[in-house]
């Protein structure tokens, strides 16, 4: 899709995404955090390991933080899993059902999921069904791997994760 | 120079403090305190950033080769200008002054989609809810969807120019999240042709949007002139990077500072020199530093950076439409400078413009195809570089010892150049709206105007979930809480 493909096609009429597949929900897998402070990567590494099973039906990419931008790629998706660390809360992680919420926040270093929701319904008309995935992290400092305890956190999250799009994954026809 | 002055006076109510603590974060947290004195008054406004220092520590005992790569942790919205400015200090570590033009270019290139997508972001999704709705349109209306609803084609705008930047980024870099484009002394890849023709396809749609919203901001400017000009406002000595000719610079160039009057304080001054024109002082309430030109002193030394410092500074712009749009913008300041806070954002779309016209120039430069990407010199143990980042002026200084590794590191950081200047920015808010000792959602409501215009970074490249409440507390003068307010 290129700014001059968007300038011209009305919106909310526009085609959007890669072919579907047999009507597969295509599920997009977002984790956002910083590898570089600690368990805060837990979001990044769980959206590295989904891209990593090659699943057609999954997406998966990560980021510091969300930005607007990925309103685009949520409203290419039917299924979105936002994931990030989470400081307080149960081990290994919760999960959330999200909604679209428009906020307004004091610095832009700061875009919650919930708005890149809102921005995909009102710029595509369409709001997939969301969650958000909070694994719970320990330390936050300036080290680049994750503490023993979230390394656990992640793999009980990606294995759930795992075994969710599995359940929603059909086979290609042959 | 002015000074926000308040009368001292008598009240049985004694002093109160009355703080506002906007956001927690894994490395510390910002707050305001607005101080009453004894009347009751607003003596002064501090927006407090716990700034984590030890990134800093962190970057000692690298390789000073990995430093390019390594600083792009510290900031999730601007790591492109970090991983810049990291390879020119090294440049000079490396022993090389002059980079071949190849690599120059490719490193202009993606620092100007940076400065395009990142300004981007603070205007359409930060600044524009308050521009375009109203300060005081409700707080369920004034955000980014509000803004899509009542202007649709601003969506557009915001998502897509964000997403051209990110291409630029991602086809000089290598890839959009984490770019490697540098290395001490050059880069590692040029610009394929297939790159090139498909921004070359987009570029112009991209400037004729950031020329739409400048259209339509200047139309928020000029229905409510009396508001932009004096809201959270007051004049200021300016700082930014400027080319030989006085051109905006935001890649490259020597320093230079004017007076609030417009004279000029210091100019050509080389990243080298910095300290001898600078003082990095620290104050026992903060981690922040409070930077100030030296020979101004402590209490006038201070000074604002960012785009409207960029503008103020140089005497030109070195591309058309934001030329004619920068003689536009000086006509504000009646014959001066322009020190309407709220004139950053007006000055960021200028910004926008200029980012969006350089990239055009550079993609019909057939240096960026060239293939003699890095030169090597005799080695050196110090390197200084300074780049305009989106936020403004960013310095990062670096000694390296014999085995190359990394032995001291300074940053200083566009927003700590702006410290005292958004201290003063809540103090005026605060003077001019706060009545009695209610913190009032319109005094919340300016007080995050103010911030906006700054963007102030908080080392904000940790987002752990559960920790951005907006919190208020009305303290009396032992510190007890008088009254708490939360904002989710």
């Amino acid at each position: 899709m290129t700014p001059e493909s968007v300038a011209t096609a009305p919106m909310q009429t526009r085609t959007l995404g890669p072919p579907r597949s047999c009507d597969q929900p295509r599920v997009l897998v977002l984790g956002y955090g910083n590898p570089g402070r600690q368990d805060d990567g837990l979001g990044p590494a769980v959206a590295e390991r989904m891209e990593a099973l090659r699943w057609p039906h999954v997406t998966a990419y990560d980021n510091y933080q969300l930005n607007i931008e990925d309103a685009v790629e949520v409203a290419e998706h039917d299924v979105i899993w936002f994931v990030d660390a989470s400081r307080t809360g149960p081990a290994p992680f919760t999960i959330e059902a999200i909604a679209p919420a428009a906020t307004l926040e004091f610095t832009s270093h700061l875009v919650r999921p919930e708005a890149i929701l809102a921005m995909a319904r009102q710029y595509y008309g369409r709001a997939p069904h969301a969650f958000l995935m909070g694994v719970r992290g320990y330390e936050f400092e300036f080290v680049e791997a994750l503490t023993p305890a979230a390394t656990d956190n992640l793999r009980l999250a990606v294995e759930m994760l795992e075994k969710r799009l599995r359940a929603i994954h059909r086979p290609e026809p042959t | 120079m002015s000074d926000i002055q308040v009368t001292l006076g008598q009240t049985s109510l004694g002093p109160r403090k009355i703080v506002i603590d906007p956001v927690t974060r894994v490395e510390g947290h910002g707050k305001v305190t607005i101080r009453l004195n004894e009347a009751g008054e607003v003596e002064q406004a501090r927006f407090h950033i716990v700034e984590f220092r030890g990134f800093e520590r962190f970057i000692q005992g690298r390789m000073y080769w990995e430093v390019p790569v390594i600083v792009q942790r510290l900031c999730g919205i601007c790591p492109v200008s970090h991983h810049l400015c990291a390879a020119k200090a090294m440049d000079i570590v490396a022993g090389v002054d002059r980079v071949t033009p190849t690599a120059d270019k490719m490193r202009r290139l993606m620092h100007y989609g940076q400065v395009l997508q990142s300004n981007a972001l603070n205007f359409f999704h930060l600044a524009s809810p308050d521009l375009l709705l109203g300060f005081e349109a409700p707080v369920a209306q004034r955000n980014i969807i509000g803004v899509i609803e009542a202007f649709p084609e601003v969506g557009k705008w915001a998502i897509f120019i964000r997403k051209f930047g990110q291409q630029v980024i991602a086809a000089t870099g290598g890839r959009r999240i984490h770019p490697r484009l540098c290395v001490p002394g050059g880069v590692n890849q040029n610009l394929s042709v297939e790159s090139r023709d498909t921004l070359r396809g987009d570029v112009d749609q991209i400037i004729e949007w950031c020329c739409e919203a400048l259209e339509l901001h200047k139309r928020f400017v000029h229905s409510h002139e009396a508001l932009h000009e004096a809201f959270a406002s007051f004049p200021s000595n300016y700082m930014s990077l400027v080319g030989a000719d006085g051109a905006m610079e935001l890649y490259d160039g020597t320093l230079r500072a004017v007076a609030a009057d417009g004279a000029m304080i210091f100019e050509g001054v080389r990243p080298d020199q910095y300290r001898d024109y600078m003082v990095e002082e620290v104050r026992p309430w903060t981690y922040m530093k409070f930077p100030h030109i030296r020979s101004l002193g402590r209490e006038d030394g201070w000074y604002r950076v960012g785009p409207l410092a960029q503008i103020n500074c140089c005497a030109f712009i070195g591309t058309p439409i934001a030329e004619a749009a920068r003689k536009e913008f000086m006509a504000a300041g009646r014959g001066g400078l322009v020190h309407a806070t709220l004139a950053y954002h007006w000055a960021r779309v200028i910004s926008m413009i200029h980012c969006a016209e350089t990239v055009k120039q550079l993609l019909f430069d057939d240096d960026l195809q060239g293939t003699d990407l890095v030169v090597t010199g005799d080695r050196r143990p110090e390197g200084v570089a300074i780049i305009e980042a989106p936020r403004g002026t960013l310095l990062h200084h670096y000694q390296v010892d014999e085995h190359d590794q990394v032995t001291m590191a300074n940053l200083i950081v566009s927003t700590t150049n702006n410290n005292e200047a958004m201290n003063r920015s809540v103090t005026k808010v605060a003077i001019d709206d706060l009545t009695g000792h209610e913190i009032t959602e319109g005094l919340l409501n300016h007080i995050e105007v103010a911030i906006r215009a700054y963007d102030p970074c908080l080392s904000c490249a940790t987002h752990a979930l559960g920790d951005m409440p907006l919190i208020v507390t009305l303290e009396d003068a032992e510190g007890a809480v008088i009254a708490t307010r939360v904002k989710e």
